[in-house]
């Protein structure tokens, strides 16, 4: 089970948050094609390593944060 | 650390293939199987950065179905489990497949709806299947608690008489034997490092072993399938996560049919050897650890004790979690990539195993003729831009 370091309640167990996937993707904006709708709706890292990602806090103070987490050993390194 | 050799050679690898098999689970070794007996291509190699079948091919619940709701699905499930109803013959080898029925159970009134309607799908696909209304769930498994006042009661259950179990170990074992007996390379400890694209063609994958020229690159490597395709320039609609399961001590015969239930969510069957073998559901995190978190194991004894009280006094022997590698719409990518000579195999996410000889068969082809064989169309790279998905979350008897 990952201990998780919320930025307000500090570190909670895994149970307590829900898992947001992939941080930092944007809603594109203006015309798009069916590709960049698809690339937009579907396609994700999925790296063997470090990975940026959003936790959202849904039994605690129900905040979304973002976290780097290695997808290999489960570290966390930043919230 | 390597299986022992006597049932297939462990040759170094050669300078070139007319087809390279990039992962040695189940579908590759399948893959590479009916490459040989179907389409007479046996200057193949299939590559295994470890051991033969040891990565999800070992860790899998060995469950094997066809009750699919939609009918892209259906068929080529269908069309697995008709080849392993004749593979142990076929392969000259016991696979202990054992037919002895799978039941998804219902606990609420959008179960029961889900169930008969699959039931009916399934009939309109020739797949077997059945309506069990709790009194026959109870004289078909007489262990399960259909009482009434169960938090969760059964309302029903759909049966298919078919479904069952294998020997995942033999039947890594004895494709690879006769993947072997084809001439067919099967090379140990040899990892994939980089593809050679020359224009916009594969022309070789770089590996730890050295280069090796290909005429064509298939990739079948589960969990991993990302990792591979990035190293050739490739983006793939894929996640993967740690599924786990675990193994009870043996005990006497006592479960003889396999029972899954979507709303408490827990999958077990009984092995041959007496182990009661269970599966959860993924842990929503993005993971390559092959570990995942003991509440997600929690969860799931918590759901088999409700499903089954005669079971609170068993001790839990083994757990262990494979790398999955889940699709949007939880169906398989099988088909061309955007690289010429370069083939997909991947997203099978939960549910693999089952399918080992189907995806074998429909990836072959679709690797020997350079188009994607009528089973596997639907189930290409260029759905996720048409739209046309086949969403078989939650529809496919099991969550996702």
């Amino acid at each position: 089970m990952l201990l998780i370091d919320c930025p307000h309640c500090g570190p909670r167990d895994e149970t307590e948050f829900h898992y947001g996937g992939q941080a930092g993707i944007a809603y594109p904006t203006g015309d798009v094609s069916d590709e960049e709708w698809a690339e937009y709706v579907f396609m994700r890292d999925n790296p063997k390593g470090w990975f940026r990602e959003r936790w959202f806090h849904v039994h605690g103070c129900r905040t979304w944060f973002g976290v780097e987490r290695h997808t290999v050993t489960h570290e966390i390194r930043k919230t | 650390m390597t299986h022992p050799d006597f049932l297939w050679r462990n040759p170094d690898p050669g300078p070139s293939y007319d087809v390279v098999i990039v992962g040695g689970g189940g579908h590759g070794l399948a893959t590479a199987y009916y490459l040989a007996r179907n389409h007479g291509l046996t200057n193949v190699a299939v590559l295994e950065r470890g051991w033969l079948a040891g990565g999800n091919m070992a860790r899998n619940t060995t469950i094997i179905r066809s009750n699919y709701l939609w009918d892209e699905s259906a068929a080529i499930y269908e069309h697995s489990l008709k080849l392993w109803e004749g593979l142990s013959a076929e392969l000259d080898y016991d696979l202990q497949f054992s037919q002895r029925g799978v039941l998804n159970l219902a606990h609420n009134l959008g179960d029961v709806r889900e169930g008969r309607r699959r039931v009916n799908a399934n009939r309109l696909n020739g797949v077997d299947a059945e309506w069990l209304d709790p009194d026959e769930v109870r004289k078909f498994c007489p262990i399960i608690n259909v009482s009434a006042r169960a938090r969760y009661p059964v309302m029903g259950a759909t049966l298919q008489r078919r479904g069952g179990i294998a020997k995942h170990d033999h039947v890594a074992w004895a494709l690879a034997r006769r993947a072997d007996a084809y001439g067919i390379d099967l090379i140990q400890g040899c990892e994939v490092t980089g593809f050679e694209i020359t224009g916009n063609r594969v022309t070789a994958v770089e590996t730890s072993r050295g280069r090796i020229a290909a005429g064509k690159v298939a990739l079948a490597a589960a969990g991993h399938t990302s990792v591979l395709a990035e190293q050739a320039g490739i983006r793939l609609p894929l996640q993967s996560h740690p599924l786990q399961a675990l193994v009870s001590e043996l005990l006497e015969p006592v479960l003889d049919c396999v029972v899954m239930s979507n709303a408490v969510h827990v999958y077990v069957s009984q092995a041959h050897k007496g182990e009661l073998v269970m599966g959860a559901g993924i842990d929503a995190y993005n993971s390559y650890g092959q570990r995942g978190g003991v509440h997600v194991i929690e969860a799931q004894m918590a759901a088999a004790l409700e499903l089954f009280p005669i079971f609170s006094r068993v001790r839990v022997l083994r757990t262990w979690a494979g790398i999955v590698d889940v699709s949007p719409d939880a169906s398989p990518v099988i088909g061309p990539t955007p690289v010429d000579g370069l083939y997909i195999n991947a997203g099978w996410g939960t549910g693999g195993f089952k399918a080992t000889p189907g995806s074998g068969w429909v990836y072959a082809h679709t690797i020997a003729e350079g188009r994607p064989h009528p089973l596997a169309e639907p189930f290409g790279l260029d759905r996720f831009t048409t739209g046309a998905l086949i969403d078989e979350h939650g529809a496919a008897a099991v969550a996702h």
